[in-house]
């Protein structure tokens, strides 16, 4: 565990994401709060559960829609020492999905591990 | 841990999502449309039991009253005030809310 | 213990703000401490001074900057998303050249860091949103 700039040790964020892209703002907005905590020097993961894979899966074009595609920016979290993604197997699974279709390396983690990541946390933040 | 659930079962996956995630001796808590799968005799009631067995379950009764289903709640699930609520957030350690 | 709140829902529409509103008032009833009541997404809207509900029923954004005032709580809007959604205060109607502010007594428009440091300071953080 690091030790956070204030003096007091990390905290363990996580942040669930269980919504699809586009369709609310939720997941858009939710990256936006990864991104500005990751200054904040906490022990940070990710969980993509439910419609929250769609969030990460390659080829998304928003130009029709006039709004910004933001999967990229996944892709620049492990610059902000972000690198635990976990994603649902089930979740993936259910959608017809796989690891090779979505934008970052990320785990695929089943039902029991995933509950094991979130009784660890210390902080849930859920959009 | 404690979760909380918000939304109708019979609508949405939110209270499935969270019982299959809930591990062992956490307590689930179901608040504003969360508290219809607290009812006996529905369609996900043999669900709510089921978890009865691993999870405590607890339901915000004043949502509840306000929706007209506190004299349906199954035996087994604990009815809490506001005030039960913050108990039970500060007894765990963290909260994951099914939004 | 200290509670952080992060409120993620307008008012009205959704049950999520009077939920985080009767909660921090039990906490507070308990003796409890709010750290910091964030609101995020359409929860920007909770701090609009300009809502004007029927006479009977309750005045959510009222409420909260009455709660506020008894209690000293730190009810913190989130820059980026109110500006999306028209909320502003003076300094920042002035900055971005708009003719109004609509920010409720109480509330303060401030950055995403709000919400990481309530995580970072609070002993819980409870989430309401929809």
């Amino acid at each position: 565990m690091t030790e956070e700039g204030a003096g007091g040790a990390a905290k363990r964020f996580l942040y669930v994401n269980r919504r699809a892209p586009y369709g609310s703002i939720y997941a858009l907005e939710s990256l936006e709060v990864v991104l500005i905590g990751a200054a904040f020097e906490q022990d940070v993961s990710l969980a993509f559960i439910g419609d929250g894979v769609y969030q990460l899966v390659k080829g998304q074009d928003t130009k029709a829609l006039e709004v910004k595609n933001f999967s990229p920016a996944f892709r620049a979290l492990e610059d902000y020492d972000v690198t635990k993604l976990y994603v649902e197997k089930e979740a993936l699974e259910a959608r017809g999905l796989s690891e090779a279709d979505l934008v970052v390396p990320v785990q695929v983690v089943g039902a029991e591990r995933m509950a094991e990541i979130m009784e660890a946390q210390d902080v849930i933040l859920d959009f | 841990m404690l979760h909380t659930v918000n939304k109708s079962p019979f609508e949405h996956r939110a209270l499935e999502a969270c019982l299959k995630f809930a591990r062992q001796g956490s307590a689930v808590l179901l608040i504003e449309d969360g508290v219809y799968a607290a009812a006996r005799d529905t369609a996900v009631s043999g669900q709510v039991q089921d978890a009865l067995k691993r999870v405590s379950i607890y339901a915000l009764k004043s949502d509840l009253e306000a929706r007209g289903m506190q004299n349906r709640v199954m035996d087994g699930i604990r009815l809490v005030d506001y005030g039960g609520f913050v108990d039970l957030v500060a007894e765990h350690n963290a909260v994951q809310s099914w939004l | 213990m200290k509670f952080g709140i992060l409120v993620n829902e307008g008012p009205y529409t959704h049950q999520a703000s009077d939920t985080a509103y009767q909660f921090a008032r039990a906490a507070l009833a308990k003796g409890h401490e709010i750290y910091r009541v964030f609101f995020y997404h359409d929860g920007v809207n909770n701090a609009t001074r300009l809502t004007v509900p029927p006479q009977d029923d309750r005045n959510i954004v009222k409420r909260w900057s009455e709660l506020a005032a008894a209690h000293k709580l730190d009810l913190v809007v989130c820059i980026a998303a109110a500006q999306r959604r028209g909320l502003m205060d003076k300094s920042e109607a002035k900055r971005n050249a708009k003719d109004a502010d609509n920010i409720a007594p109480g509330f303060r428009i401030s950055g995403l860091g709000q919400l990481i440091e309530a995580g970072i300071q609070a002993d819980r953080l409870v989430v309401f949103g929809d």
